[in-house]
């Protein structure tokens, strides 16, 4: 049975929309087709009427500044965000974040927004997502609106998007300002699977040599991209050193209780590298904004 | 059918499509562009890289119709578009100069991965736009485009010199004698230029007319009895040809390379062994309705318990996996009174070690095409490594006589033992019996993955004993491997492991009883190391562990017991002559000692060699103490080293013999072809055979051509496996080029009128030299010249070979079990997250004794290769199975080394002449992988104080025992 028989690439959202609608259920979005085809061949995904392309929707595959929020349209690839200036200075984690999905080939038609739709708790765009408070754009038969992120995720590879009918058509968050950073790490297991043993990702702001404010996502430690909330708030008022960081071990493991995935990591490791990651993560980021220097860890091989 | 305009390599094309089709497919299959390869079709692997509108992309996922109106780069377009006027290259003036400095540099091998490769390192110098590239760059760029066979250092170099910032083949390629004309010359091999242009022909890239292609429908479970198999919804399917089962097999239902006991079909009533058993095979007008048709094929199983592991299988009460039983072989060696010698031993220890299956992960999956000529003769177009056995086994499964069928060997991309057994060769013959028309198989990776054998999994536990003073009294040694379902090569393989399970060390009592045991798991089979990977993994860990306990040097306890000349093996086997283990042990020590004292000189400001907590350093300081480490930060740092031995050829007895014809042709300047039924899996052996002949005949190297694996046109050079083609189809080469060159000698000395021996080949002349100094002395004649006169005279100008190696002796008769051994030592330096676990190769020192190297450039390249396969062994690879279903039944499940892994590799040549190898050459394919797992894993220990005894090594275990203060992963 063919995977699909319709092929679409629609110019505007309405017409996206409207294509969707003609197939009433049958049709799908694809974006870099980097997790669907792969679902769709490996039998993880249903076969389906059409595919719908949002790639070459005019206006998708920007990355724009409005007010203080940073716009990326669902058309914008891995690629595009490791290399946007913009992004480097004001959205480092998810420029590290980009910068470690797949290979050149896998980032050049891989989408953010394809990262984000599949739902995947542990997607390393998602948790650098996570942490920097984004909303999700979605456009359907019934008009475009703003939604939180995390209300986005209903279970692992379970969206509240439904791509059969609506199309995430961007996403925002603020940029980092004035006494702000954010960066992103992960740790990999060599053999098989793609996706990280874990991820962390912070974006922090210091004042006077204290956290001000501080989040924390780090991922997978729940079916849906969590968020150290206990964490984030014993870390508010301390120093900002590692003597904080240190201390705020405990509560991260009493707060985060990893599990073991086979072929992946045993809870066990991961308890161990939490606390390494935080400590790497927040580090980086507080250090980034302490010297002012935010250049992203992209010209390093992982 | 919607139509797809674009550009592809500068011109407009249009063309219809399906709207589920995807670039590759369209590329290859539509627009003949068959350059561009497709390894996994799962956008992993990169094999398939294209550059759309300047961005390279995986075409394998890269849906068709999404490239509407855009700009395509395949690899057919780089050398006419980018014509370099680069004076300096003299290699083929029009390719660009990516393609010059791969073929440069030998950085193509197998060729699979060249056009992907070069695309994405194309992609990344056009954005460089000249600026200089560095290593991290390159390394980024290429960091999921995967090679197999080189382990990048020469892609890395190749694309350096690409950008102009050359690097000399000097600089890196390892000193080797020179002395002769053409043999020890580096030399680029003879298809490079096909391969990176694309034009290069495998088995999928070729197609007939009418062309059908099959599916083969797998058991997907591991052990059951086959109630019922309904084929009739498949057969009523529009457009399916073909639906064939157990009863339609005429001849031999099994098949297997010693032992025949892999159905060719499984029959109704009958059971099914592992995941991988065909059930039915199926030939359609596509491969999406022969799909379908597979899945309109119903089969009801009566699942039957598993045996999941070689140790199970051995219990007296293990359900049975064929009816004789699970026990393939008991293979035992034995030298001496072990318990004697345990007896004597001031030392004695004892440690088990487990060893995983592991996958060859070549980047060309398996593909057959059959079909019937005019003739009624049946040909098999396949890219194997043993053309002649794949004949007869076609020929018995068929009912015909041998003569019957030819296996038309096509480029093979990468084989690493993995393409020995038969895989769709027969079925592509029973189709195209059935249908009458030409049949296709193609596996998917999937397929791949599931169904071809695998490196044996092993449990080894190894006993030494030593005195005080470091000699070595007794080893014993006991070995479970995995065979899986069928036998393949299991027996040989275990063999071989088992009589290198002792190392290469002189131990007058030695011992060693290996248990070849059937489970449900995939087969396994051949696999680069043939073995001995596992057993001196084992060894050599135990090893460095005796040695601490001993408190001797683990270089000096080597040294007191390494094999020489003179030493008698574990077999029984008197060494006479080329045993270069010491001095490959001196190059790796002494390299070893220089790197270290850099490093301190670097860093001795910094003062930066704190000995790590917890581990006590054995030794005070001194520049270089082997074992000890260092610390960066949260990072550890220590060199590891092990040894190691590899048999070249078949030997215990068997008749290791290869065929070459030689026909020699006027046209031009004169030539000579070779002609054998070897394989060129990628490790180089069209240059080894060129330049023995050139040698002999005194030709440039670029006047002999090679024809390989035809079972009409070449004779029968054996089966490419065990390091033996350099050995034994070079040997059968350079006897069929001197026989050639009496010939021509008798006749040239006639014309010329002076005596044949007064007659020098040199230059691509034939020259009257009688002084004493070899002068000419002004007779001479071209090379073409002499054959015309050959053929005036009604003198044949070709003849046959057929070389037979020395005799060995079987497998506990001692004497010689094999004609030669290769040995290296390598050592490797890693580092080590304290925090996560994580391990990094980031050096290796290797010496290699080979005998002699017969083409430097080659020979480099199975070493580094082997080496970075190596690391995958210690580090990455794994194909374990859960009650006998295999987990990585998709390439993102199973890592190999990618460019990221590559280490900084020093190499040394030994060059311990065998007397009965071509120009003193032994083998290499296989002991450039061999040391290299324990050397990392004994690194591993002296870093972090952890001894690994499980491979892979798992950062997760590891971190835990350090974190928890245990001395051993076990
Ligand atoms: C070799 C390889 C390595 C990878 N490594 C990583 C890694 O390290 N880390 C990581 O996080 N991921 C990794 N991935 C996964 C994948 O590349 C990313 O998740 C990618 O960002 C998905 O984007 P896409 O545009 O390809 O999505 P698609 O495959 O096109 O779509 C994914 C899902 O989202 C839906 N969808 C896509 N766009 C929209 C939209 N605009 N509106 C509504 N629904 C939409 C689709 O219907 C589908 O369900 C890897 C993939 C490969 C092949
Ligand atoms: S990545 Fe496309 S074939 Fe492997
Ligand atoms: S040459 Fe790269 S895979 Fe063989």
């Amino acid at each position: 049975m063919p995977l699909w028989n319709d092929y679409h690439l629609p110019l505007s959202v309405d017409e996206a929309v409207g294509l969707l609608a003609r197939y009433d259920g049958k049709a799908r979005v694809v974006a870099g087709g980097t997790d669907l085809i792969l679902d769709l061949r490996q039998g993880h995904a249903p076969p389906v009427e059409a595919l719908i392309d949002v790639t070459r929707i005019i206006g998708l595959n920007e990355i724009r500044e409005a007010a203080d929020f940073i716009v990326i349209g669902a058309g914008v690839t891995h690629s595009q965000i490791v290399e946007s200036q913009l992004l480097q200075q004001k959205a480092t984690a998810l420029v590290e974040a980009s910068y470690v999905v797949g290979g050149p080939q896998v980032r050049n038609v891989a989408t953010l927004g394809g990262n984000v739709a599949h739902a995947l708790p542990a997607a390393d765009g998602t948790t650098a997502l996570n942490a920097l408070d984004a909303e999700v754009e979605v456009a359907s038969f019934s008009g475009r609106r703003w939604i939180p992120f995390t209300s986005l995720f209903l279970g692992p590879g379970k969206s509240a998007i439904d791509s059969t009918r609506e199309i995430l058509t961007a996403l925002r968050f603020k940029a980092t300002g004035e006494n702000e950073a954010s960066a992103f790490s992960r740790i990999m297991r060599p053999q098989g699977v793609a996706l990280p043993i874990m991820n962390f990702a912070a974006k922090v702001r210091v004042l006077d040599q204290q956290i001000e404010k501080v989040a924390l996502a780090v991922a997978p430690v729940a079916p849906t991209p969590f968020r150290c909330q206990q964490t984030e708030a014993f870390l508010t008022g301390k120093p900002a050193n590692f003597e904080s960081i240190d201390g705020a071990v405990a509560v991260l493991l009493s707060e985060c209780k990893p599990r073991t995935s086979p072929h992946r990591a045993t809870g066990a490791y991961r308890q161990e590298v939490l606390p390494v990651l935080l400590r790497r993560t927040l580090g980086k980021a507080i250090e980034r904004v302490k010297t002012g220097e935010v250049m992203p860890e992209i010209y390093k091989v992982e | 059918m919607p139509a797809l305009n674009f550009t592809v390599n500068g011109k407009p094309v249009s063309v219809e499509v399906k709207p589920n089709e995807f670039l590759a497919e369209v590329l290859r299959y539509k627009l003949g562009l068959t350059g561009t390869k497709i390894g996994c079709n799962e956008a992993e692997c990169g094999s398939c890289t294209v550059i759309v509108d300047g961005q390279p992309v995986v075409s394998c996922i890269y849906p068709a119709l999404k490239a509407q109106g855009a700009q395509i780069e395949t690899i057919e377009g780089v050398a006419a578009q980018a014509y370099s006027p680069n004076p300096k290259s003299k290699i083929q003036n029009q390719l660009h100069p990516l393609q010059e400095n791969f073929i440069k540099h030998g950085a193509v091998q197998c060729g699979f991965c060249t056009p992907g490769m070069i695309m994405q390192a194309k992609a990344l110098l056009d954005r460089k736009q000249g600026e200089p590239v560095t290593d991290e760059e390159i390394k980024i760029a290429l960091k999921d485009t995967y090679c197999r066979c080189t382990g990048y250092v020469s892609i890395a170099n190749a694309i350096k010199s690409a950008n102009g910032q050359e690097i000399s083949l000097a600089d890196y390629l390892p000193v080797t004698k020179h002395g002769y004309h053409v043999v020890g010359e580096a030399k680029p091999r003879p298809d490079a230029v096909a391969k990176v242009t694309g034009a290069a022909k495998y088995a999928d890239d070729v197609v007939f007319p009418d062309m059908l292609f099959g599916a083969t429908l797998r058991a997907g479970v591991p052990h059951a009895l086959i109630k019922k198999i309904d084929t009739s919804k498949a057969q009523a399917l529009p457009g399916v040809h073909a639906v064939l089962t157990h009863a339609d097999v005429p001849g031999r239902k099994n098949h297997g390379l010693v032992t025949i006991d892999w159905p060719v079909l499984c029959a109704c009533g009958d059971k099914v062994r592992y995941v991988g058993d065909a059930i039915a095979i199926v030939a359609a007008d596509t491969q999406e309705i022969a799909q379908d048709a597979l899945n309109l094929i119903e089969v009801d199983y009566k699942l039957l318990p598993v045996v999941d592991t070689p140790e199970f299988a051995h219990q007296p009460d293990a359900p049975r996996v064929h009816e004789k039983g699970n026990l393939l072989k008991h293979i035992k060696v034995a030298r001496g009174d072990v318990e004697q010698g345990f007896a004597e031993a001031d030392v004695v220890l004892e440690r088990t070690y487990h060893t995983a299956s592991t996958d060859h992960a070549f980047l060309e999956p398996e593909c057959a095409i059959g079909r019937l000529t005019d003739e009624g003769r049946y040909e098999i177009y396949v890219g194997s490594q043993i053309a002649y056995q794949d004949r007869d086994q076609v020929a018995a499964s068929l009912g015909v006589p041998k003569e019957q069928v030819r296996i038309v060997g096509t480029l093979i991309g990468g084989g690493f033992g993995g393409k020995e057994d038969i895989m769709g060769q027969i079925h592509v013959a029973l189709l195209a019996k059935a249908t009458g028309r030409p049949v296709k198989i193609l596996y998917t990776r999937h397929e791949s993955l599931i169904a071809h054998p695998k490196r044996h999994a092993t449990t080894i536990t190894v006993k030494l004993g030593a005195k005080k003073n470091g000699r070595l009294t007794a080893a014993k040694a006991e070995l479970y491997g995995d065979t899986g379902a069928y036998a393949s090569l299991g027996e040989k393989v275990l063999t071989r492991a088992t009589t290198h399970a002792n190392g290469p060390y002189d131990v007058a009592n030695a011992k060693s009883d290996c248990f070849a045991m059937y489970t449900n798991n995939v087969p396994a089979g051949a696999f680069r190391g043939f073995g001995v990977t596992q057993s001196c993994f084992a060894v050599e860990m135990t090893m460095d562990e005796l040695a601490g306990r001993l408190g001797i040097d683990p270089i000096e306890l080597r040294k007191l017991n390494s094999l020489q000349v003179g030493s008698t093996t574990n077999t029984g086997q008197v060494l006479l002559e080329s045993v270069g283990l010491d001095e490959c042990l001196d190059h790796v020590v002494a390299a070893m000692k220089a790197d270290e004292a850099q490093r301190i000189a670097a860093q001795r400001t910094a003062a930066q060699r704190t000995p790590v907590p917890g581990i006590a350093a054995q030794h005070t300081a001194e520049p270089f103490i082997y074992g000890q480490p260092w610390k960066i930060g949260h990072k550890n740092y220590a060199w590891g080293l092990a040894v190691g031995y590899k048999n070249t050829g078949l030997g215990g007895g068997a008749n290791d013999c290869a065929g070459a014809e030689i026909e020699v042709y006027a046209c031009g300047a004169g030539t000579a072809e070779i002609r054998t039924s070897s394989a060129e899996i990628g490790q180089g052996l069209p240059g080894v055979l060129a330049a023995v002949v050139a040698e002999e005949l005194g030709l440039p190297f670029e006047q002999v051509t090679v024809l390989l694996s035809d079972t009409d046109l070449t004779p029968n050079g054996g089966p490419t496996t065990a390091s033996r083609q350099t050995y034994v189809s070079g040997n059968a080469a350079r006897h069929a080029a001197m026989q050639m060159r009496e010939v021509m000698s008798r006749v040239a000395a006639e014309r010329l009128d002076v005596s044949p021996d007064s007659l020098k080949f040199r230059n691509g002349r034939v020259e009257h030299a009688d002084d004493n100094n070899g002068h000419s002395r002004g007779k001479s004649a071209s090379f073409a010249e002499v054959v015309e006169w050959m053929q005036a005279e009604g003198r044949s100008t070709k003849l046959i070979y057929e070389y037979t190696a020395p005799e060995t002796r079987p497998l506990g008769q001692g004497g010689d079990m094999h004609v030669a051994f290769s040995y290296a030592a390598h050592a490797a330096l890693v580092e080590v997250d304290t925090e996560t676990g994580e391990v990094k190769v980031l050096k290796v020192i290797a010496a290699h004794d080979i005998g002699r190297a017969i083409n430097p450039l080659a020979l480099e390249g199975q070493i580094e290769g082997g080496i970075v396969m190596g690391i995958g062994n210690a580090l990455t690879e794994e194909f374990p199975h859960e009650q006998g279903v295999p987990w990585a039944q998709w390439l993102a499940r199973y890592k190999m080394p990618s460019i990221k892994h590559m280490p900084e590799i020093k190499s040394f040549i030994v060059e311990h002449e065998i007397s009965s190898g071509p120009f003193g050459a032994k083998g290499v394919g296989e002991i450039s992988s061999i040391p290299i797992t324990p050397a990392i894993t004994n690194a591993i220990a002296n870093a972090v104080g952890v001894r690994v005894r499980r491979l892979p090594v798992d950062q997760d275990t590891l971190l835990r025992a350090m974190k928890n203060g245990a001395k051993s992963v076990d």
